[in-house]
């Protein structure tokens, strides 16, 4: 590793860490400009002046905004999100273990989807413009066309309905062995698998198709290498950047985004936790779902940044 | 058919070669063009035949051939190819995959796009070797090794550890050759090898060339557009104009004994007569003692430059790739603001940036660039692109400004026909002339034409230097003219100054600058301009070899 590299990813990084900073300060105001506060909350129907007035001293809302604000952000950085209102649980915990069945089905889902889709661009390249291109691009818009919930219900009405390979409802359970859990995931990855594919295809071929015009992929041609070879030894590696750059995004969908799925599969995943509290307004479980959210996708989006970076050989390899 | 086999010591024989392409004109119908109509040629081997003719005239299109290659929607429909005694045209796909990177090998105009910048040197070298089985890997990278050697590259021993964006085009274009001499073809297809190149680096790779292709007894077909280059390595020239042969014959009979009209206009130098004129007056724009860098001052490109340009005269500023030409011009136009030193113009200081500076002095100040194409609006007609700067500076507006778009469309020579056409309607040649209009349009004082005409072929280049020239007469407007090509600068100049490495070597009206003495590198760049000449590399080789061996 070179020194303007290390200094690229670092300025990277440290531009990651700012801007979560700032997503937190918004997360906070905009939790704050909501009518109502935690003491109301709290005390609900039983709620007197005086026993306001003492549970806001107690809990320190009497405070300035921005001293409250440091007391929430040192509590998030030390493992501490708050207490939920609604249930009295501690967030870190509850969080905990539904955060890792999101990452659980999004790594699956991603398995399938990033190589399956790359492989699928490298194909339309190969066939460009005839008939194999035309389908596949044909295929992974249909699929991204759908609604998400249209193709879960899809897929429980064939694989679960009818021919019950999979189960309908996706309950995760401790104990559950891996074959077990994956097949309770393989119906709702299978949707975000179809959901995302698309976009990193056509990704894929838009950014290798632009490559193919360049000298050195004439040059390859001209060595007498075969047009799969062509593409993916000299062209690939040349488009990888913006191929990495849909990836990323695509995978903060996956961890993000997935709401809609984990509903319809009743998925105990982030997504069905954070839409359960948003109902109950349960501002201290909305605020620290919503900072690990922007956590994850300001992180893929660094590892996109520095993956790009490092993948330029004028970067890696400097006069 | 029984005329298939070939002559004993023939490689390549081309017999009526028909080329096709399907082209989209906007609006119309597609419709099929003949690119190379019927054009035939032997090659022996080990002999290098030059294909010369402007661009357009089919030359790479009939080199590609022999590798059965065409590039975008090209397609070879009629006549035979015959290499090592067989059609390749007959073979197929496979067929092509077979001899191409073994038989015949290819060496591209520019090196730097050429290579793939993904990979390191030597694994693009012996790829084609590789492929076909012909060594294994370590005879191969052997092979490359000594080949770097021959071809007196630095560091052949690990010069191919690098990456492409490591090395210098000119040593770019010796490794491109190397890999082409790799694999142990019997034909290699240069095509413009030494274009892209500095004057001062042709030489040294157009040397390389020719004794890599005399020591392995390769046959090359070489081609170019420039005639004294080619004279240097060939065996035989063959003309080529709009698909066509015009002639064919050894070197000597070409360059000396022309019997074409067409090759004749090649041949004959085309000196333009032009007075030179004194610097009688103030200095209408002067450049005091800039000193200019990129990158936050880190890359000083411009070291304490002064030159003055008089008032409907011509300096001229040659110089090779990276001696800080064209950041002159960025300096001047307040594209990147200097560090130290002012640029005066009509006796005032201007402003150092872009955004200081009025529109008026905006106005007085033109550029031209070296590709028309990408310096006009695809979407905008003529018309609209030569009103603009009516509109803009002067705030013309309908009958009155088509009056003087009219006006100015004659001046350089293109009718009202073109009003309404969009520049990829347009030949390289005119589409240079309608930015030559559109800059005249604003009515400046200065022109700063940046290598203008390097892109054009040199009887169209020709045309737009004797356009500038006429447009000065009746403008009175001067030109600043970035150049690296020696010729134009005795054409127009009436002041030269050679730029070396950010600073200027050399200053002076032109008689005085291209009389000796020289400086060093003067004498380099002069002496290394390719003469029409049998004969003229090897002198020029050797004329070097002296002095730096102190003689």
């Amino acid at each position: 590793m070179s020194a303007p590299i290390v200094k690229l990813v670092a300025q990277r990084i440290a531009l990651g860490i700012l801007l979560l900073l700032a997503v937190s300060v918004l997360i906070f105001a905009g939790t704050q400009i909501l009518p109502g506060d935690v003491a109301q909350a709290i005390l609900g129907q039983s709620a007197t002046p005086e026993s306001l007035a003492n549970l806001r001293e107690q809990l320190g809302l009497n405070d300035p905004a921005y001293i409250r604000y440091f007391r929430w952000l040192g509590g998030v950085l030390t493992g501490d999100l708050g207490t939920a209102m609604s249930s009295g649980q501690d967030i870190a915990t509850s969080i905990k273990e539904r955060l890792w069945n999101t990452l659980f089905l999004a790594f699956w889902a991603a398995i399938v989807a990033i190589p399956l889709a790359i492989t699928l661009g490298l194909i339309a390249v190969r066939y460009r413009n005839g008939w194999v291109d035309k389908l596949i691009s044909g295929v992974a818009l249909a699929s991204t066309s759908f609604p998400e919930f249209f193709i879960g219900y899809l897929l429980v009405f064939y694989f679960a309905v009818q021919h019950q390979w999979f189960p309908a409802i996706s309950t995760v359970y401790d104990g559950m062995s891996f074959g077990e859990r994956l097949q309770a995931i393989a119906l709702p990855a299978a949707a975000l698998t179809l959901v995302v594919l698309a976009h990193m295809m056509r990704m894929t071929r838009a950014a290798i198709l632009n490559v193919m015009q360049s000298a050195y992929v004439e040059t390859a041609e001209l060595k007498g290498l075969s047009a799969s070879a062509v593409i993916r030894k000299h062209a690939l590696p040349n488009a990888i950047a913006p191929i990495i750059n849909v990836v990323m995004l695509n995978l903060a969908y996956l961890v993000v985004g997935v709401v809609v799925v984990e509903v319809i599969f009743v998925y105990p995943g982030m997504g069905q936790y954070l839409v359960d509290h948003v109902t109950k307004r349960d501002v201290p479980v909305v605020q620290a779902v919503g900072l690990i959210f922007a956590a994850v996708y300001i992180t893929l989006n660094i590892i996109a940044d520095i993956a790009a970076i490092v993948a330029n050989p004028r970067l890696r390899h400097p006069k | 058919m029984a005329d298939t086999k070939a002559k004993p010591g023939v490689l390549l024989d081309i017999r009526n070669l028909r080329i096709e392409a399907t082209v989209y004109p906007p609006g119309e119908a597609p419709k099929t063009i003949t690119l190379v109509h019927d054009v035939s040629l032997t090659l022996e081997k080990g002999k290098v035949l030059g294909l010369i003719g402007e661009s357009g005239a089919g030359k790479s299109t009939i080199g590609l051939s022999s590798m059965g290659y065409g590039r975008g929607g090209v397609r070879i429909t009629g006549g035979e190819v015959i290499l090592n005694g067989r059609d390749i045209l007959k073979g197929g796909k496979e067929g092509f995959r077979k001899l191409r990177g073994r038989e015949v090998c290819y060496v591209a105009q520019s090196a730097a796009a050429a290579f793939n910048p993904a990979h390191r040197l030597m694994d693009q070298v012996v790829e084609a070797t590789l492929l076909h089985g012909t060594a294994t890997r370590a005879e191969a990278e052997k092979r490359a090794v000594a080949l770097f050697k021959k071809l007196s590259l630095p560091n052949p021993e690990t010069i191919g550890e690098r990456f492409p964006h490591q090395v210098s085009g000119g040593q770019l274009q010796r490794v491109m050759t190397a890999m082409a001499l790799c694999s142990e073809p019997d034909l290699i297809v240069f095509d413009e090898p030494t274009t892209a190149l500095d004057v001062t680096t042709q030489i040294d790779v157009l040397a390389a060339i020719k004794d890599a292709i005399r020591d392995t007894h390769v046959a090359a077909l070489y081609i170019t557009h420039d005639l004294a280059v080619v004279a240097q390595v060939s065996d035989e020239i063959m003309v080529l104009r709009h698909g066509r042969l015009v002639e064919w014959g050894g070197t000597r009979q070409i360059i000396k004994e022309p019997r074409q009209e067409y090759t004749n206009a090649l041949v004959s130098v085309h000196e333009i007569e032009h007075q030179e004129q004194q610097p009688d007056t103030a200095p209408m724009l002067s450049v005091k003692n800039v000193t200019a860098a990129y990158g936050g001052g880190h890359v000083k490109v411009l070291k304490n430059v002064s030159v003055d340009i008089y008032p409907g005269q011509t300096l001229a500023v040659v110089g090779e790739s990276g001696s800080g030409k064209s950041t002159l011009a960025r300096a001047i136009t307040g594209l990147l603001p200097p560090e130290q030193g002012s640029v005066v113009f009509d006796g005032r200081a201007l402003g150092n940036r872009l955004s200081d500076r009025p529109k008026e002095d905006l106005r007085q100040l033109q550029m031209i660039y070296q590709m028309a194409d990408v310096a006009m609006n695809p979407r905008q007609t003529v018309g609209t692109i030569i009103g603009r700067p009516l509109e803009f500076y002067f705030g013309m507006k309908g009958r009155e400004r088509d009056k003087r778009v009219a006006e100015l469309l004659d001046e350089i020579e293109m009718g009202k026909g073109f009003l309404d056409r969009y520049p990829a309607e347009l030949s390289g040649g005119q589409k240079q002339r309608v930015c030559i209009a559109r800059s005249l349009a604003a009515k400046p004082k200065l022109i700063i034409c940046d290598e203008v005409t390097s892109a054009l072929d040199p009887l169209v280049a020709h045309g737009i230097l004797k356009l500038l020239l006429d447009l000065q007469q009746v403008e009175k407007v001067a030109y600043l003219f970035i150049t690296h090509d020696l010729a134009t600068v005795k054409s127009i100049a009436d002041s030269i100054a050679v730029m070396y490495r950010g600073e200027v070597v050399r200053y002076g009206s032109k008689s005085k600058v291209l009389a000796p003495p020289f400086d060093a590198y003067t004498d380099l760049l002069l002496s290394s301009v390719p003469e029409m000449e049998i004969g003229w590399l090897e002198k020029a080789i050797k004329g070097r070899r002296m002095e730096s061996a102190g003689n």
